[in-house]
Parts: structure tokens; sequence; C-alpha cells
């Protein structure tokens, strides 16, 4: 979701090329289809030999040295320096600051057996706030968003993640926006930060959850610190992107006025880029509440937990209201956000303020304050338990929907899994899995050279060394085959729906709302209908990996197939061409940038989904950095996992964005 | 239109000054809902609440106990079983009501750290092992022989357990020495977890109920088997010792005598939770009905632990000493 936003676009594939781009086209295709066969006859040969298995249970000695890593912190935890005042006075910090927040606004200050302020105060200071930055539209949605929290009943959990999302965007714009602008003043310091936020932005935010422990230890601190990790990237690099885009001529007029850099800064360039900069505090403050949800497996406090709970238990209905709690939160945060950069760029536009809205603003708060004095002092206004419960009888309604639909359309259920199961899934699992380990390593490096010259190959060497290194290459074959599978699904999903989105405005205009808003949905809810349909399977991880990647893939290749000059389809329909011969001869090969494109982001998409997806069945890598939670024994083999999946990623990610870059320079 | 929306304005300013003074008038009603005597005595109480109803129902009868008799701050955290000893360092956790063996945890925790203690037992006796539905007992009689289970492989075959029979295991923080089990008693299976107890439980009632194989971990004291007797399959008897080194166990699982572990600070802070805590004891009789009111009538874990208290306050005299 993030990732999208930033990735340059590949240039568009010029006019001309359609006859002479076939030639190359046709020998990558036929290269492939040699390294295919050449790999099944190996496959055939040696099946089974030298497949480096490891038992669940088992350590190899690098997972045992991450084990021995491990304890040699926790011992040194009180007596190490850096460990104990620099981490420790971190965790120390934020833990403090998350309670004194959660006794003041979500739970129990004991001896009060409500918070400091009750629900209505923290309504009506949410109303208020949300008045003040962003208008009336805005603050009904707040409130009935904020309403339906109590009424779902998971009050003290929605403000706890509101509270942890919030301290970590705090965070990440104290450190980003500096960074952004210092960004935007200095090559060196470009040259030097994009790689990092490169590599933050392509991990999968699983493999950090277990490191993070290592130094923070369970609890809010670490949920904080794993979600300011994730949802730094956006907000730097868009702050910088916003900065450099000012225009020039506005720069050079104030320069030849003699004003120094720092007034440059002050008075041109940040308000001028202040429509952009809030653009980047939004995707931060998405990415914080799509984070924030999985640190609830750090037990940072929040949503995540009741659904990570209700998933584990198979409780569909729970998981599907504490879901739809975070779904509202995502959509009234992204609308919020958004609304409140318009305005921002409206008042600085107009140059002045409305009228009376000062007045208004002071009524409102003192109304505001009324509330919150009522909330301290009655219970009613207090407790959100005393609200109408509507939370149990959903959630109840969906366990049985649920039951019903799992029992009438058992067949259909289990013959889609089964038939994805039976048909893509295990023989790809087994050609991968079950070659031997030299022969995959020289299949994926040819593929690699093939699809992207030799500076992927080399990448994807060094990839691969890691893998075998840290002793996970079963676990790591099996997450690649559902990778590869969900992927797949995925880009005959964004052809088909892209294709008909970008020929069709009608369709465009009616699905783009929907794709939109599923990219504002956090990926840990889409485990929440797979699971309900298909069971703990690793058929499950692909669904809701699908589900997730799918709105973004699809927008990419909408964007493509549309960018496709219309007068070279003019051109085709009136040479006799059928629909879909336009479609496959002329629209589809002008736009394979596009292609490729969508098929990185899917790719990333996917693998972080495919993931999460060890929580309810899928298996691999992303079960394994789960069971290092589980089982004190397992955590370097959990600590193995997340540096496994790192490294396929980045391996995933520069052979597809080479594949890309060919494809745009053709 | 100016001087009517100025009104408008100066007559809102007015309604919110004068509720203001009104809600000053009223007394509140949450002072009187305070917490009880003896707080101070108190102050916080952290429990870790693992993932299984009878541990549930154990932390919530303690937990019940002292908050309304002794006046504390009972928190109720949800940990996985290992991660929770992590927190008697950090002071995030203050007791584990149900621990079943661990001598890793406790040769780290209690004597390389310090960071923890043994409280004692807690008067429950746990069982682990392999179990089978009823029916499948009495129509193949010889498959509560661990011997025996090669040969039946094929009727447990499912599309996750990769050709061979599956052993289906539960939550997996579980205590579990199952994979290192199947792997050196060279047993054709795979284990594969159903994720959390509800989950084990489940698949065993419909494997009953629609006459379908099912080998699968489970556990006394569980409520689950007084509604369903599953059948227990024997794995070559435990001896002392055997199951020392995890991955090279081939043996069944000890009787475990279930025991409490305590924060050092939380044990030397001389809060009377801790002596409540210290004198706990029950029986798995008494643990599963708690904890078929919380699973299977779908009480709420306080109320269950309140009812219980009522009907036995003899016990919990016995305990507040």
């Amino acid at each position: 979701m993030t990732a999208v936003a930033d990735r340059p676009p590949a240039p568009e594939a010029p006019l001309t090329t359609t006859p002479v781009a076939k030639e190359p086209v046709r020998r990558t295709g036929l290269l492939l289809a040699a390294i295919a066969g050449a790999w099944v006859v190996g496959w055939a040969l040696f099946q089974g030999v030298a497949t480096l298995p490891l038992g669940r249970a088992a350590l190899t000695g690098f997972q045992r040295s991450l084990n021995d890593l491990r304890d040699a912190f926790d011992a040194a935890r009180n007596s190490n320096f850096v460990l104990d005042v620099v981490f420790g006075g971190i965790r120390d910090g934020l833990d403090a600051f998350v309670s004194a927040a959660r006794g003041l606004l979500s739970q129990p200050a004991f001896p009060r057996p409500v918070p400091e302020i009750g629900w209505l105060g923290v309504l009506a200071i949410f109303a208020w706030l949300t008045y003040a930055l962003a208008g009336l539209r805005s603050t009904v949605l707040v409130v009935l968003s904020t309403l339906s929290f109590a009424l779902l009943g998971y009050w003290s959990d929605s403000i706890d993640l509101l509270i942890v999302t919030f301290t970590a965007v705090f965070f990440c714009l104290l450190i980003g926006i500096p960074l952004g602008i210092a960004m935007a003043r200095s090559k060196a310091v470009t040259t030097v930060v994009t790689p990092v936020l490169d590599v933050m932005q392509t991990m999968p935010s699983f493999s950090y959850l277990l490191p993070l422990v290592l130094l923070f230890s369970i609890g809010a601190s670490a949920a904080v610190v794993a979600t300011l990790i994730y949802a730094l990237p956006p907000v730097v690099r868009i702050t910088a992107h916003g900065l450099r885009s000012v225009s020039p001529a506005t720069i050079e007029a104030t320069r030849s006025m003699g004003s120094t850099r720092g007034q440059l800064l002050r008075t041109v360039q940040l308000p001028m880029a202040r429509r952009t900069i809030i653009v980047g505090i939004n995707q931060t403050i998405m990415a914080a509440l799509s984070m924030a949800t999985i640190a609830a497996l750090v037990d940072g406090p929040g949503l995540g937990q009741p659904v990570v709970e209700a998933l584990q238990s198979l409780n569909i209905g729970n998981a599907f209201v504490a879901g739809l709690a975070i779904v509202i939160m995502a959509i009234m945060l992204d609308r919020t956000t958004t609304a409140a950069s318009e305005r921002a760029e409206k008042e600085r536009r107009a140059g002045r303020e409305a009228p009376h809205r000062r007045l208004v603003l002071v009524v409102t708060g003192v109304l505001a304050l009324a509330a919150v004095y009522l909330s301290r002092t009655y219970l009613w206004a207090a407790d959100p338990e005393r609200l109408p419960d509507l939370g149990g009888p959903l959630a109840d309604a969906t366990s049985s929907a649920t039951d019903w639909i799992t029992d009438t359309f058992f067949g259909a259920t289990n013959g889609i899994r089964d038939a994805a199961t039976y048909g893509l899934l295990n023989p790809l699992q087994s050609l991968l899995a079950d070659s031997p380990w030299w022969l995959v390593v020289a299949v994926l490096l040819a593929i690699a050279y093939v699809l992207g010259g030799w500076r992927p190959a080399l990448i994807s060497a060094v990839c691969l060394g890691v893998i075998l290194g840290v002793g996970l290459w079963q676990d790591s074959m099996v997450t690649l085959t559902m990778t590869l599978v969900a992927t797949a699904l995925v880009m005959i999903l964004a052809v088909l729906f892209g294709v008909w989105m970008g020929r069709s405005r009608r369709a465009d205009t009616a699905l783009r709302p929907l794709l939109d808003a599923g990219q504002t949905i956090p990926p840990f809810v889409y485990l929440v209908p797979a699971l309900a349909l298909f069971g703990p399977t690793r058929f499950t991880a692909i669904v809701a990996a699908i589900l997730y990647a799918g709105p973004a893939a699809i927008k990419l290749v909408a964007d493509g197939i549309r960018g496709v000059s219309p007068t070279t389809v003019e051109a085709a329909t009136a040479a006799g061409s059928s629909t879909l011969q336009v479609i496959t001869k002329v629209q589809l090969p002008m736009a394979r940038a596009a292609l490729v494109l969508a098929a990185n982001q899917g790719l990333l998409y996917v693998l972080s989904m495919v993931v999460i997806g060890g929580l309810v069945g899928g298996g691999a890598l992303g079960y394994t950095v789960v069971s290092g939670f589980a089982q004190a024994q397992l955590y370097g083999k959990g600590l193995a996992a997340g540096i496994a999946i790192v490294a396929l990623g980045i391996m995933l990610d520069r052979i597809t964005q080479h594949a890309a870059a060919r494809q745009g320079r053709r | 239109m100016r001087t009517e929306k100025s009104r408008v304005l100066r007559l809102s300013a007015l309604i919110a000054a004068g509720s203001l003074v009104l809600t000053a008038c009223g007394g509140g009603d949450i002072e009187e809902t305070a917490a009880p005597e003896g707080a101070d005595e108190c102050g916080d109480f952290d429990i870790a609440i693992n993932p299984w109803v009878g541990y549930e129902a154990s932390a919530h009868v303690v937990g019940h106990v002292a908050a309304t008799q002794l006046g504390c701050n009972v928190e109720y955290k949800s940990l996985k079983e290992e991660v929770a000893w992590q927190g008697f360092g950090s002071g995030e956790v203050d007791v584990v009501i149900e621990n079943w063996g661990h001598d890793d945890l406790k040769q780290t925790y209690i004597e390389e750290q310090g960071t923890a203690q043994d409280a004692g037992p807690n008067g429950n006796m746990g069982i682990i092992g392999w179990y089978v539905p009823p029916w499948m007992a009495e129509e193949y009689p010889d498959i509560t022989d661990w011997e025996n289970l090669n040969s039946y492989a094929d009727l447990f075959v499912t599309s996750e357990s990769g050709g061979k029979g599956q052993l289906l295991d539960g939550d997996p923080s579980f205590v579990t020495n199952d994979e290192a089990l199947v792997a050196n008693l060279d047993l054709n299976y795979t284990v594969v977890y159903a994720g959390s107890e509800p989950a084990l439980i489940q698949a065993f009632r419909s494997a009953e109920e629609n006459r379908t194989p099912l080998l699968g971990y489970f556990y006394d004291p569980q409520w689950f088997l007084s509604e369903v007797p599953l059948v227990k399959v024997n794995l070559p008897p435990y001896t002392d010792g055997c199951d020392a080194d995890p991955e090279a166990v081939a043996c069944d699982y000890p009787v475990y005598t279930l025991d409490k572990i305590v924060a050092t600070d939380f044990a030397e802070s001389g809060s009377p939770a801790y002596d409540l805590v210290a004198a706990f004891n029950w029986t798995n009789e008494d643990q599963n009905v708690v904890a078929k009111m919380i699973a299977e009538d779908g009480m709420d874990a306080e109320d269950a632990a309140a009812q219980w208290v009522e009907d036995n306050q003899e016990m919990v005299d016995s305990w507040l000493g």
C-alpha cells in the first residue's frame, strides 16, 4: 500500500516497438521454457535427494547460536549499559507514556473502575479536534465511528490501538519530517538514506518482530517501535518529494530577494509542500494502523489482540466484529486526514479563516469540556459497557451465518480448496521442495538472469546463500510456492479486471472506490473471511494474500492499459481486429511494463500476507516466526525465519524490478 | 443576517456555559463504585492467562477472590506459556497459576536469573497424551498400542498432512514433544496444529459424531473428557530423564504436578495476594466444573468464578487463612 506511492512509474512503452519487441520476448519465453523443462527432468531424476529437510522441533547449529544470543541478551539485560540504559530507558519511557495515556482514556485507573476520562469525554474531545482540523463532515464520521467502537464492545481495545498508532506516528513525524527535509536538500543524504528506506519497506513486518523483542521485550514499547519502523518510510519519502517539487521558479524568485536557506524553507517550501506532506502523514498513519494490529503478537495493546485470539480459536464471529472495528478505524483515519489536508489547502489559498469559526470553536470547546466533566462524575457517561451491546449479537449472527455457509457450501469451498491444493499448490511445492537444493538454486539463478540480467542474478545468489545459511530451505521453498501461486492468481485477476477497467470508464468508476477501500483495510482483517471459508490450511493464506494484493495490482494494470495510446487502439480496431485481438496483441503487450510492475508489487504484498497467513495454517516461514514467540527453544529458529523472509523478499523484488526496467527500456 | 448569526452564536455560548454550571451541581456516582477497602495494602496484581480454559478457570477464581475479598487491582494478561515467564523480570506478570513442567524455563528464570520462584503445587495433576475418539477404540482395539499406529496411518491422511497420517496438536505454544516423538518412533505421521484448544475440542467432537478417524493430542484436566471419553494411545512408558533432551524424546509424557510460579519481586512484596496464591489449592474436578461453565455454558469467566466462589466459600476461606 505505501510502497505503491513511492516507486517511480516505469516509462511507457514507445508506440512503434510492437513488432521489434516480439523478438526479445520470444527469446525470453523460449529460454524460460527450456529452464522449466530442464527443471522437471532434474526433479524426475533426483526427487527427494538433498532436499535439506528440518524437523519442526529440530534446530541447526546456526539457529542454536541465535538461541544463545537471546540468552546472552537476557542475562545482560540488567548489566550491559546499552541494553539497560539506552534500550531499557526507551522501553521504560514508551511503556510509561502508553500506560499513562491508557489510564487516561481507555483502561480503568485504579481505584476508579473507569478511565480518568470516560467514553463520552473521549468522544467529545475527538469530535472537537476533528472539527478544528477537518470540518463538519469529518466530525460526523468521527463521532459515528467512535460510537461504533463502544457499541461493538471493543472500546478499550480501540482506544488502545489509537494510542499505540498515534504514539508511533508522533515519533515518525518527529524523525521523518526533518529527515525528509534533509533528503530534499542534500543529495548525499538521499543516496545514504534511500537504500535503508527500501529495505524497511521491502521487509515483511513479521521479520523484525522477534529482534525487537530481544531489545525491548514484549509489551507496548516493542509494539510502538515495530510500528515506527514500518510507518517511517512513507512520510520521509513523500516529504522529500513534496519539497523537491516546489516550483523552481518560485524558489528562484525567493532566493533572488535575498532569503537565506532557512527562510526559504520556512516561508516558501514548507507551506507550498504542505498538501503533499499531509498526504505523507496520511500514508504514515495508515501504515502505522496496519502494523499496530500485527503488533498484538508482541503483546502490543489494541484491537489486534482480540483478532489474533479469535482467529486462533476459530471464533469467526468475534474475529469479524473486532476486524470490523479495525476497518471502521481505518476508514475514519483515512477520510479525516484527507479532509484535513484538503482543508489545509483551502485555508492556505483563502488566506484567512472563516469569520465565526473562532467563536464556534470556543463554544464547542466549552461543550466538550462539559462532556469530559460529565464523564468523570457519572458512570453512564464513563463506562462503555452500559451502552447497548451490538457486538455480541453481531458476532453470534456472523458465526451462525458462517457456519451455515460452510455447511451448505461445504462441497464447493472444500472443492475449490482441494482443487487448488492438489492441482496447483502440491505439484509446485513438490517441484520446489523435493528437488535437490542445488538444482533449485541453479534454476532460480537462471530465471533471474534471463528476466533481469546479471545484477539480479548476483543478488539472488546472495539471498539464496543466506536462506541456505540460516538452515530453513524447506520452509522457504514452501513459502515461495505459496507466494508464486498467489501471485499467479493475483496477476490473472489483475489482467481480467485491469483490462476491463482500463477499457471501460464505467467499470473504472464503479470498481475504483472498492479497490481504494480494499487498500485501506489492514491486512490482518483479510485472514478472517479466508479462515471462515477454507479452514486453517495453506490455501487460506493464499486467499488472504490475493485479497490483500489484488487491489494494488488491478489498479496498476488498469492504469497501464489506459496509458496505451488511444490512437493505436483506434488504428487496430479500424484495421479489423476483434476485441480479443486488440486486447491480446496491442494493449497488453504495450502495457507490459505496467504488468511487470504489477507483478512486482503483487509479489511483495503477497509475500508479506502469506507470511502472516502462518497464523491460520499457512505453515512454513510465517508459522516458524510465530512459534518463535510460543516456544522458547524455537526462538532462534523464528529469528532465522525472519532473516529468510527478508532474503526471499529482496530476491523477488530485485528480479521483478529489473525485469520491469528492462520492459520499460524496450 | 449577520446579527442573526451572532445572536445564535451568543445563545449557544450561553447554553454551553449554563450546562457546565448545571453539571457542577449534580453529584457523581463514580466515587461510590470505587474499590473496596484494603486497596492500599494489596495494590496491583497481574495474573498471566495462558490459552486453555482450565487455566482461565484457575486464574479467574484467584483473581476474583483477590479483587473482591482483598481489594487488589487485578489485571489479566493474555500471554503464551513461555512468553509469560519473560514478564516476571520486567514486572509485567506476578503469577503463572498453572505451570506444566518447563524444567528448562525453571532453570533459566528461577536458578540462573532469579526473577521467578516456585510457589508450590496448585493441587492439579496434568496428563498429556495421544487420544482417539471412543468409536475408534471399539472398532480397532489394537490402535491403543503405538506399535500398530503405522498400519493405521492411511486412515488419518488429510490434505495438509502430505500423504502421511495426521496427528492433530492444539495450540502450538502448548507443552508438546509430538514432533520429536513422531520422528524418533519412526511413525508415518505428520503433526498438524489445529491452532487452539477450542479447535482441537471441535475436531474431536465432530470425529465422534460423524465417526471419522482422528488421532490427536489431548490432556487432563479437561472438562471435555466428561462429555466424550477419549481413549488414550499408549506410547513407550515414561522413565525419569527420558524427556530431558527435547529433540530426542521417545517416550510418553510424565504425570505433571502442576505448580504455581511467581515473580520474586511479588513474593517479597508482602502483598496479601501472594499469601492467597501460595495457599491456593484445588482438584481437577473443581477446575473442570468452572471450565465447563466458561466453555460449554458460555458464561463470562468472571461470572463463572464468582459462582464457584459463592458455592465453595469454605474452601476459599481456607486459602485466606
